[in-house]
């Protein structure tokens, strides 16, 4: 079971009305794999990202979360309920381009509030757990704040360190420093580097090249909806395939 | 100022109006503010419950409380229910306010920014327990000027079970009015009382604005 995928992407196709968002979609992500997705704004990144934790639900194609299929119970034959979907998220860790922390939350309640009332963990546990995590993100000074008094860069360690809180078999970032002042953007991509480091499985939705150059397994790039290259960073930045990713990286760079 | 002197002779009369108005007031906003977030929730999930629940809900805005105390208490027992006045008072009470305790939190529901409730769901919570702990404190938290309004409202319709032969506080005057012939100073009494209780709701509320302020809340 060892080599079974954290996510397995299969045929995956998504449609908002008459527009085709994403088509055929493959990808695998292997444990402790980093992969990052590139693509203009409009080319489906982040809802294939939202996909692989339902908030979007796919017109065709599977997806598997660490063997386990998401969206639909195959053993009886019928999509999930409620209570079986909340299972599959929980099994899934999202960072948000919006951060997205609960406002009446303090920082170390943001953190503890899934571990108990999602996995129904004791409190004193999570609190460790939770004071660990923020450790790592550099954010124990804060734990009694609410989110409103934090920076972005903070509220996204936060949020980050939440995610983290539910030993999560994937984390999905869309797009974690976009809403960043470039100041701000180090010190979350130093975080994120640690995790790949650490041995976390990640997607990462970004238009950080550095990041992805420097930290990623694989590189996917999508446009209009497809997969048009899925390379290892060195072969995607310095030897990419297609004419359009040429042209994306001569006008990131 | 013997009818003031009067009026403390009947004390036992307005201490158990003033008992009753209370207890009717407490049970009625507690038993209907729950109820309102059972139906917030309920219209969440967007099924054809959901349609009927709104109807209901616009049925009670637009329908004067006396007319629905009237209703359940004149025309209930010709269906073959028949309830105490106190009974089908505190009934009309809680079907009431629970529509607008409803209503208000369902609008501050709707604009309710979509990202807490999908990092919410991102984190495995079912619906039932993302509403109990994400978004119920919130929506509570921003409606608090709206419910207490809501809440004085419901105080203030107490007073009108007293036409359906409720012994609450504005009973209470009317009958020391009508006994001693001093309305003036039965009413004034009344007045004061309702006065105090609205402020200590003022007041209780005030303090409940610190939780929203302590957290940023307090733009709304």
């Amino acid at each position: 079971m060892s080599d079974t995928p954290a996510v397995s992407i299969k045929r995956l196709s998504k449609s908002f009305g008459d527009i085709e968002v994403l088509r055929d979609i493959d990808l695998s992500v292997n444990k402790g794999e980093v992969v990052s997705v590139l693509g203009s704004s409009g080319s489906g990144k982040s809802t294939m990202l939202r996909c692989i934790n339902w908030l979007e639900v796919p017109d065709r194609g599977t997806i598997h979360i660490a063997g386990k299929r998401i969206g639909v119970n195959e053993g009886a034959g019928r999509p999930m309920n409620n209570k079986e979907l909340a299972g599959m998220r929980a099994r899934t860790g999202m960072v948000f381009q919006g951060f997205n922390l609960w406002p009446h939350l303090t920082v170390l309640q943001n953190v503890m509030e899934a571990p108990v009332y999602v996995k129904g963990m004791h409190k004193e546990e999570a609190r460790a757990i939770a004071e660990a995590l923020l450790e790592k993100v550099g954010m124990s000074d804060k734990q009694g704040a609410y989110p409103f008094t934090l920076s972005g860069g903070q509220k996204q360690r936060v949020s980050i360190a939440r995610a983290l809180a539910m030993s999560p078999e994937v984390i999905l970032f869309d797009e974690p420093t976009s809403a960043l002042d470039p100041e701000r953007v180090g010190e979350v991509l130093t975080v994120m580097k640690n995790l790949s480091s650490e041995g976390y499985t990640m997607i990462v939705v970004t238009h950080e090249m550095e990041f992805a150059r420097a930290v990623s397994d694989q590189v996917v790039f999508l446009e209009k909806g497809i997969i048009i290259e899925k390379s290892a960073p060195a072969t995607f930045f310095n030897n990419p395939q297609t004419e359009r990713v040429r042209k994306f990286l001569e006008i990131s760079a | 100022m013997t009818e003031w002197s009067i009026l403390w002779e009947a004390r036992e009369t307005f201490i158990s109006g003033l008992g009753n108005t209370l207890l009717l007031f407490v049970c009625s906003i507690v038993i209907a503010f729950v109820l309102g977030c059972v139906v917030v929730y309920l219209l969440e999930a967007g099924s054809a419950l959901s349609t009927t629940l709104r109807i209901l809900i616009n049925l009670m805005r637009t329908l004067p409380f006396l007319i629905l105390a009237y209703l359940l208490y004149y025309g209930l027992p010709q269906l073959g229910l028949k309830m105490s006045a106190w009974s089908a008072g505190l009934l009309a009470l809680i079907i009431y306010h629970a529509a607008y305790f409803a209503e208000i939190l369902r609008g501050s529901r709707l604009v309710l920014a979509e990202g807490y409730v999908e990092a919410a769901k991102a984190h495995g919570f079912t619906p039932l327990r993302m509403f109990i702990r994400i978004v119920l404190p919130q929506l509570m938290i921003k409606t608090r000027p709206l419910l207490g309004n809501q809440l004085i409202i419901a105080l203030k319709d107490t007073a009108f079970l007293t036409i359906i032969t409720v012994q609450e506080l504005t009973a209470a005057a009317n009958s020391a009015q009508a006994t001693y012939f001093i309305p003036t100073q039965a009413f004034v009494v009344v007045i004061a009382l309702y006065w105090l209780i609205s402020i200590c709701l003022e007041l209780a509320l005030k303090w409940a604005g610190r939780f929203g302020a302590k957290r940023g809340f307090d733009y709304v």
